[in-house]
């Protein structure tokens, strides 16, 4: 059986391509790739026929990694898969192996909040990042330098928090790396109220901004049908118009107890699932993770307070072996559904397969799909809203 | 929709030549299906008004040990409107050589993921889903030899003429 015939097939299209049509190879090393990303496109004029994404160049096999360590070894790795939320990242993973553990209701309650607190701060910052790169890609430069000011802020907290500003390495199993430091609420009560009126800001400088709308709205449309194919997730989904959050849908952590919104696409400037409307979506998000926070907040300086015996490890087994089982885990990550599947043999502390499931991988997949005929400019406009990070498309 | 509410409609459906098992021994249960019936199989689970499987959420390519001789292919597929999730399980034997891959009919033209999915586990587990339209690998360079998440894989001393220390 010919293995390569896909591959001959391919190198056939491009030597077999008309005259007219351009091949334009758009990366790996371009700003509006957002990392190492290849889109090779066929091009007929300015109209784009055919995208052809080439992945790969960020490729270190996450999964041979997590084969051959033990639990609370691959934690740092799964940080590197979406290094710009790796808090949610390693929430996920620890979740997993906790509920493979059976200690997942052991969890004290202080813990859960301040994994919940953290894992909310990681979402504003990699949504700042998302929303100022996107107003760079459009041609929108201001946006970006008060988004990065605004993060700069929640960096310096979780670098507080964990000892690191982008992978923290902070949640482990059955606990914590440390407990919040002396001062940290009220220091993020105070961030909390900074921060508010900047999205009012943000908002009049880049959302309801004329030049941005006429450059997103209507365009790289995504209708429901197709984004669930695809197997798209979180604010991809979300802006096509479906209310599906795993943090309401499954339930996991403190989310049960904590009161927000899911915001969805609802086609204001122009139809429902454009690149605006995508962009919205992220917007609106940060404003319910400042409630979660607050929410959070609220109960970890009241009834959940920090007492001198609290001791973040005590819950922390000392051999991780779970017994043998399978699990999928999934968690709602900034860029959508993350998810790991284990598949343990009960022997042994290193499991026998972990395989993750990167979010922005499947919203990737759909490029092609979305890109058929739309202009040059408007396909950096569609991938930027899709807000991919390459460190957890290549895993 | 229970798991043994959907085993019996599929059993129903299809006999037990096609739904083979199940497995229960951990807390998500897996459905067992004959591998050359996945892709109705599939089809059935997302056009069913009564089940509505429609997001598939992941495909694993499960390599069961160097001495096994057996792959698996995990298939974790939710139902959005019933809030549903079903895990299908299908397995092959194969004797791990490299001109003679396990063969699992693709299921991309049920779920348009599963392109993508699917091409990685070829490129990294070497496991052939037959009828996809596009089987390149996807992570690897197009000139990788071997499939680095079998149990078996041995790196590599050479790479095109390079001693690699």
């Amino acid at each position: 059986m010919n293995y390569n015939s896909a591959l001959e097939g391919y190198y056939k299209k491009i030597a077999d391509a008309a005259t007219e049509d351009m091949i334009l190879n758009m990366g790996p090393q371009h700003p509006s790739t957002h990392g190492v990303l290849r889109l090779e496109v066929i091009t007929d004029g300015e109209i784009v026929k055919e995208v052809i994404p080439h992945l790969g160049y960020l490729h270190r096999c996450f999964e041979k990694h997590a084969e051959s360590l033990t639990y609370q070894q691959t934690i740092p790795f799964t940080d590197r898969m979406d290094y710009l939320a790796s808090m949610i990242n390693s929430h996920a993973f620890v979740m997993g192996v906790e509920r493979m553990l059976g200690i997942d209701k052991d969890i004290p309650k202080r813990i859960e909040y301040i994994r919940v607190l953290v894992c909310e701060l990681n979402r504003i910052a990699s949504h700042l990042i998302a929303i100022g790169t996107y107003g760079i890609d459009i041609g929108a430069f201001t946006p970006f330098l008060w988004c990065f000011r605004d993060r700069e802020h929640i960096t310096n907290m979780l670098e507080w928090a964990s000892g690191s500003r982008l992978l923290y390495n902070y949640i482990w199993v059955g606990g914590l790396f440390y407990d919040l430091p002396v001062g940290f609420e009220e220091r993020c009560r105070e961030f909390v109220e900074y921060f508010k009126p900047k999205i009012v800001e943000l908002n009049e400088l880049l959302t309801d901004n004329q030049i941005f709308i006429d450059r997103t709205a209507n365009v790289g449309i995504l209708p429901l049908d197709v984004a669930i194919n695809y197997g798209c997730s979180g604010p991809m989904l979300r802006a096509s118009g479906l209310k599906w959050d795993l943090r309401r849908i499954d339930n996991y952590s403190a989310y049960t107890e904590i009161d927000f919104d899911i915001p969805v696409g609802k086609g204001e400037m122009g139809s429902v699932g454009d690149c605006w409307d995508r962009y919205k979506v992220r917007v609106d998000e940060v404003e319910q993770s400042l409630k979660i926070i607050e929410q959070c907040l609220d109960r970890l300086q009241k009834e959940l307070k920090r007492t001198p015996d609290f001791d973040p490890r005590a819950k922390m087994p000392r051999k991780i072996t779970p017994k043998a089982q399978d699990y999928y885990m999934r968690a709602e990550d900034a860029r959508g559904e993350i998810g790991f599947y284990f598949m343990t043999d009960g022997r042994t502390e290193i499991p026998l397969r972990v395989k993750a499931r990167g979010p922005s991988f499947n919203n990737l997949s759909v490029i092609s799909e979305m890109s058929k005929g739309v202009m040059i400019a408007d396909l950096i406009a569609i991938l930027g809203s899709i807000d991919i990070v390459l460190g957890e498309v290549d895993r | 929709m229970t798991f043994d509410d959907i085993k019996a409609l599929l059993l129903d459906k299809f006999g037990d030549q096609v739904i083979i098992g199940e497995e229960k021994t951990g807390m998500q249960p897996a459905l067992l299906v004959e591998a050359s019936q996945i892709v109705s199989v599939c089809r059935e689970l997302r056009d069913n008004p009564s089940t509505y499987f429609d997001f598939l959420n992941l495909i694993s390519a499960v390599d069961h040990g160097a001495e096994a001789n057996r792959f698996s292919v995990v298939y974790h597929i939710t139902s959005i409107p019933y809030q549903n999730f079903i895990t299908l399980k299908v397995s092959v034997e194969n004797d791990r050589s490299l001109n003679n891959l396990p063969v699992v009919p693709s299921i991309s033209s049920v779920y348009r993921t599963a392109d993508w999915h699917e091409r990685e586990n070829f490129d990294l587990m070497g496991v052939y889903f037959d009828g996809h339209p596009d089987l390149r690998r996807i992570l690897l360079p197009d000139d990788w030899e071997g499939y680095p998440l079998r149990k078996d894989y041995k790196n590599a001393e050479y790479y095109k003429g390079i001693k690699i220390d």
